[in-house]
């Protein structure tokens, strides 16, 4: 399993994510961006807070993948490497969701009431509501996963509901906030729908000279964390057999 | 009496006519030029952090930033190596 040279044993990647990152936290606060008005400065956080919803679904779509070849090859390391993508992709959406929340508490929030008394209207978000369905679906999967006892049933029932899982992120977190009327980028109402941050008329050019990289940055750096966890788990797999 | 209104009241209404189209041109050339002022007015009025970027002080906080930044990828760094160390003792 381990003796094999892949990916997780090489460092260029590791590297490159350490530049991306080292570049996107200098470049992120020094170079310019447009002035908008409520956003200001807080504009800067494309470069993190989006980067976290970015980084958990490249790498929740990576356990998706894991799962099919699990399902496709029955070889457990499949499904091992599957619920550890799984796991640091819903560390990055929890981060997402908390700058989310941040964030909106000073630009959303009404400026004459403090960010408490205008919860009730931001609580109706449909981008929060459903990022909230999208990752409470995943941790139903790590409850599912560490229910089960047997291996091989677990490695099989868990792999199907992540692929269902996965399916669920489509209409919670991409097509409803296109949807409905929400403050979020990308709904109808104040973007014109389209693709936040991603959409050619939505972003600005001095901001994607960050914005990729950092993308990049945050996802490779998820991906190493993932496979330090993958390796601790082959490890705790060969000392049971 | 007749003759004196009607002559009176078309001298009238060209007169409007006349002074109020070049008004109405004028006025709304004003009012186009005084949007596009509150526009720029707008985005300058737009709190950004200009003197933190003036003064340097903005390179304190990317060193503070950079500092826990290196601090994360030096922890995660040590941990590749420790794995990789017990991978080789087994």
């Amino acid at each position: 399993m381990t003796g094999t040279k892949n990916y997780m044993y090489r460092s260029w990647w590791k590297i490159a994510s350490i530049i991306l990152l080292l570049y996107t936290f200098v470049g992120g606060f020094l170079l310019d961006v447009p002035r908008l008005p409520a956003l200001g400065e807080t504009i800067r956080n494309l470069y993190f807070h989006v980067c976290m919803w970015f980084a958990m679904m490249i790498l929740f779509t990576v356990s998706l993948v894991n799962s099919i070849r699990y399902l496709r090859t029955f070889n457990l390391k499949y499904d091992i490497a599957a619920r550890q993508y799984a796991t640091v992709g819903i560390v990055m959406g929890i981060l997402g969701y908390a700058t989310g929340a941040i964030w909106m508490s000073y630009t959303w929030g009404d400026p004459n009431n403090p960010a408490f008394e205008s919860f009730s209207s931001i609580a109706r978000e449909p981008k929060l509501i459903g990022a909230a369905i999208a990752l409470l679906i995943y941790f139903a999967y790590m409850v599912l996963r560490d229910s089960i006892n047997d291996m091989d049933k677990r490695a099989r029932i868990s792999s199907v509901y992540n692929i269902f899982a996965y399916a669920m992120l489509f209409p919670s977190i991409w097509i409803i906030p296109r949807i409905l009327p929400s403050l979020h980028p990308g709904a109808p109402e104040t973007g014109g729908g389209g693709n936040p941050a991603l959409d050619v008329k939505d972003i600005d050019n001095r901001m994607r000279l960050v914005f990729y990289p950092a993308v990049i940055g945050w996802t490779l750096l998820g991906v190493w964390i993932t496979t330090l966890k993958i390796r601790i788990a082959f490890l705790k797999e060969k000392k049971l057999m | 009496m007749d003759h004196y209104a009607e002559d009176q009241d078309r001298i009238f209404k060209r007169k409007k006519i006349d002074v109020m189209a070049p008004l109405k041109k004028t006025t709304m050339l004003l009012l186009l030029m005084l949007s596009s002022i509150m526009l720029f007015a707008q985005g300058d009025k737009e709190v950004m952090a200009d003197t933190m970027r003036s003064n340097g002080r903005i390179y304190v906080v990317i060193a503070v930033v950079v500092t826990i930044l290196l601090g994360l990828i030096l922890y995660v760094f040590r941990l590749d190596r420790k794995i990789s160390r017990l991978e080789k003792d087994k």
